[in-house]
């Protein structure tokens, strides 16, 4: 049992380290290493440049998506070296966040069913951040359950036409493609009328209209569709395959090792070292101990789980499932320690205004954007569910929609 | 990076299971939770004869050489079976407290015994209500004399020796503790047992009047070595912990599968599913806790003392948490002697206290984590 590189390994690291170390945007260090949660607001410029910027500059040395295969924009890094550069990208890995639905699932799902001439159209332009790629999945009628969704893809001779409406559409405002999923036969059982494609987000009929979050933020939007016409060399999969397609989508998003979740300890460690009450330090509070040290063994247990995967990834081998555990124990984890933060400081705790903001009002933020960790990309209901069943083996929920043609299924009249 | 146990220590693990599956089925467990007996003698022989009990004491000393990688996925196995036998005191504590600070001459003595499965060893530390500090010790030593009395003791009443905290100073410091080794079959001793949470792991009284004691490393380093003591048992006993836990978890969700109500499995309900999603979260945290304590030990790595902290309270909990749970997804079924889900309810929670309370490891954590931030 070692923590030690290999000598390729280290070789690939020291590489990775002295690179960084010379292009990264050190101007933005500060900023990135202050956000702990992945949704960071830059004082003097927009994220979406920043990232943009930085993310043409791996590609052109061979740092960006480099996974990939060489002709479609990476390097053909293994996946151990995968994990390698996000540890030694570091901080500046946040830059990345606007890149990340088209590298962790788009990307893998062109790759997996786009023509060869897709591939080499569209994947070496997402992995340098030129073109940025939204996932248009969810929609009012189904989020968790996606297969319920509605939006309708007609064929007319090499056509498809689109119409409907997707939601929560992370990015889709600055997106240049999208990878949409459709039904194409509501007559059969929903998860057999699905079709999987592409398309470009500024074609005629695509209306984007931002949504405003709880926490004041606006990245996600509605997205609709009228009339929309994608050519049918577009599609990912057969007709009527989308269901499968999109399993390869979510299975890249929840696979991703070594990802960095956020769970808030180290600012909520620094906060209590620092933290001055009535009764002396905050950290030499045992209440304030007892919590402290639930949430440390939760952050090493994750860190660790994640380096179990990283040495299964090392030996060549696939990593198990403990890293589904990741995001449910990092979201309410997140929503906990910003609600006990801010639980310290009294009435002036809930103060928000740039002076009296506890610890520059992180733990505010935290706590107004926490609840959105524990529903997109999963829910924790969702992702129990999906331990009890492939991880224990439990039995699936019993679906009453299951065989039912989708058109037969009742809605409440919405 | 290579954060696994090797392809020999997992198969050591494979071996260890087979042999308990046999010679430790619940049935055994249950010889000595009935007070039929004090312990499990032939498995207590059959382990020496496996080489476990000896398998991280050196060569020289009658041990197998192995190491403390090795210990700990015998330790897991050992959780899981619930083995009824003075495992967790005869080896994480005394023959730990022997290497760390034994002479050679005592290191002879006793750990080619302890291999051998021929001598019980044991740590007597707490003397009534509390968590491990030296200030809670009254029990004194004159000369190589000791007057005091110790409780709780585990497995005391089965012990031949025992290694034994006491007062040589009154300063106020921790240099006024000092550890003696006592064989308990002498003079002086007095042995009186007593009924506990989990009986089938035993506690005792010890009362020392006058008994002969020889000293155990130098005078005065009484607490620094009691401190490593329970750091790397913390460490071997979060194995355990980790073995019952996820034995529970099996236990949970073989019965989910295998009970109907309302004309399913009771596992196809979400409120169970989620229950066991639960158990397995908090499961896997702990192993992988319990990796970075193993590791910590097995290289004496200066971040020992955090690890085994963080080992200790993830393991705990999580075996708490699946000990609980277990009986909740069995119900009235759980609540029956006769299922063997209180076996772990009864384990988990008498272990939670056995190295100290979780408060106190809590405590500890916080307190290393700042003084490592501190020298950062
Ligand atoms: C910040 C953010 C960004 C997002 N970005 C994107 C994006 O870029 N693209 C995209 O396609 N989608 C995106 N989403 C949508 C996200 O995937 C869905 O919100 C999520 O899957 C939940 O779906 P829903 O909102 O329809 O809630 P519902 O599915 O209606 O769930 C409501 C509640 O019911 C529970 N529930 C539902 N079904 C079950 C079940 N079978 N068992 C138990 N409980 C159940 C849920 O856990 C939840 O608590 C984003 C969401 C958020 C919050
Ligand atoms: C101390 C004690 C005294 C008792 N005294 C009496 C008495 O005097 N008279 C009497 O008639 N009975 C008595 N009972 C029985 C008691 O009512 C049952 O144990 C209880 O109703 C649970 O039923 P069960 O044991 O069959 O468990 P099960 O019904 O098999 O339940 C096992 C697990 O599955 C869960 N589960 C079952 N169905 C569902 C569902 N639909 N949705 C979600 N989860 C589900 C349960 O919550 C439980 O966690 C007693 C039980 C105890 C423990």
């Amino acid at each position: 049992m070692n923590f030690d590189d290999t000598p390729e390994e280290a070789a690939f690291r020291a590489e990775a380290r002295k690179w960084v170390e010379a292009n990264a945007p050190k101007e933005y260090e500060a900023e990135l290493s202050r956000s702990s949660l992945g949704r960071i607001r830059l004082e003097k410029a927009e994220i979406v440049d920043v990232g943009k910027a930085w993310q043409k500059k791996k590609a052109e040395a061979g740092w960006a998506c480099l996974h990939w295969p060489k002709e479609y924009g990476g390097r053909g890094a293994s996946p151990i070296e995968k994990v390698i550069w996000q540890q030694e990208e570091g901080i500046y890995g946040k830059l990345t966040q606007p890149f990340q639905i088209g590298e962790g699932m788009c990307g893998p799902t062109v790759m997996a069913y786009g023509s060869e001439e897709h591939k080499r159209r569209y994947l070496p332009k997402l992995a340098s951040g030129e073109e940025i790629w939204c996932q248009l999945f969810s929609e009012p009628a189904g989020g968790s359950d996606v297969a319920g969704l509605r939006t309708r893809a007609e064929k007319q001779g090499d056509n498809w036409i689109i119409n409907g409406q997707k939601i929560w559409t992370s990015g889709a405002h600055y997106s240049d493609y999208g990878l949409l999923i459709t039904r194409t036969d509501p007559n059969v059982p929903k998860h057999k009328g699905l079709t999987m494609f592409f398309l470009d987000m500024k074609s005629k009929g695509v209306e984007v209209r931002p949504i405003k979050q709880a926490n004041s933020m606006q990245e996600f939007n509605e997205v609709y569709f009228t009339d929309v016409v994608i050519p049918d060399s577009q599609r990912l999969g057969a007709v009527g395959d989308g269901w499968n397609v999109s399993l390869t989508t979510l299975m890249n998003e929840r696979m991703s090792i070594g990802a960095r979740l956020a769970t808030g300890f180290p600012e909520m460690f620094e906060f209590c070292s620092n933290l001055m009450t009535e009764d002396g330090l905050a950290i030499d509070d045992p209440a304030v101990r007892s919590k402290l040290a639930s949430w440390a063994v939760k952050t090493s247990g994750l860190k660790y789980t994640s380096y179990r995967a990283i040495s299964s990834l090392s030996k060549g081998e696939r990593p198990g499932p403990e890293n589904s555990i990741g995001k449910l124990v990092a979201g309410t984890m997140l929503q906990d320690i910003a609600t006990y933060a801010m639980d310290l400081e009294g009435a002036a705790g809930a103060l928000t205004g740039a002076s009296e903001e506890v610890a520059s009002g992180q733990f505010q933020q935290m706590l107004l954007t926490s609840p959105s960790m524990r529903i997109a990309g999963g829910t924790d209901e969702i992702l129990r569910n999906i331990i009890a069943e492939r991880v224990l083996g439990l039995p699936g929920d019993i679906r009453v929609d299951k065989d039912v043609p989708f058109n037969k299924i009742p809605t409440k009249g919405r | 990076m290579n954060f696994d146990f090797s392809d020999e220590q997992k198969q050591m693990r494979d071996e260890a299971r087979k042999f308990l599956s046999e010679q430790c089925p619940p049935k055994a467990v249950r010889t000595v939770l009935d007070g039929k007996a004090a312990y499990d003698r032939d498995l207590w022989r059959g382990l020496a004869e496996m080489g476990f009990l000896g398998v991280a004491i050196p060569e020289q000393f009658g041990g197998a050489g192995a190491g403390h990688l090795e210990l700990c996925v015998i330790a897991e196995e050992m959780g899981r079976a619930l083995a009824p036998v003075p495992f967790s005191s005869t080896v994480y504590l005394a023959a730990e407290a022997l290497m760390l600070a034994g002479s050679d001459a005592q290191k002879q003595k006793w750990l080619p015994k302890i291999a051998a499965g021929e001598a019980i060893g044991t740590l007597a530390l707490f003397e009534g209500k509390g968590n491990p500090s030296p200030k809670a010790i009254k029990l004194t030593a004159a000369g190589a004399a000791l007057n005091g009395t110790k409780k709780p003791v585990p497995d005391g009443a089965i012990a031949d020796f025992a290694v034994v905290a006491a007062r040589t100073g009154s300063t106020g410091r921790d240099a006024d503790i000092s550890l003696f080794l006592v064989d308990l079959k002498g003079s002086g001793v007095e042995v009186k047992e007593l009924t506990n949470l989990d009986p089938t792991r035993g506690q005792a009284e010890l009362t020392f009047t006058n008994a002969k004691a020889e000293p155990l490393g130098a005078t005065g380093e009484g607490w620094g070595i009691i401190t490593q003591v329970l750091d790397r048992a913390a460490v071997l006993l979060a194995f355990e912990q980790v073995g019952g836990a996820d034995r529970a978890l099996e236990m949970g969700r073989d019965y989910a599968l295998d009970r109907i109500a309302f004309g399913r499995p009771i596992g196809s309900f979400q409120a169970v599913k989620h229950i066991l999603a639960d158990m397995y979260v908090s499961a896997t945290l702990a192993r992988s806790n319990c990796y970075y304590g193993a590791w910590a030990l097995s290289t004496n790595a200066a971040e020992l003392p955090e690890a085994a902290a963080a080992a200790r309270i993830s393991a705990t909990q999580a075996f708490q948490h699946c000990a609980k749970n277990n009986i909740q997804v069995h119900g009235g079924m759980g609540f029956t002697w006769e299922f063997d889900c209180h076996m772990y309810y009864r384990r988990a929670n008498a272990t939670a206290l056995g190295l100290g309370s979780v408060s106190y490891w809590e405590d500890a954590l916080i307190d290393r984590m700042r003084k490592k931030n501190a020298a950062a």
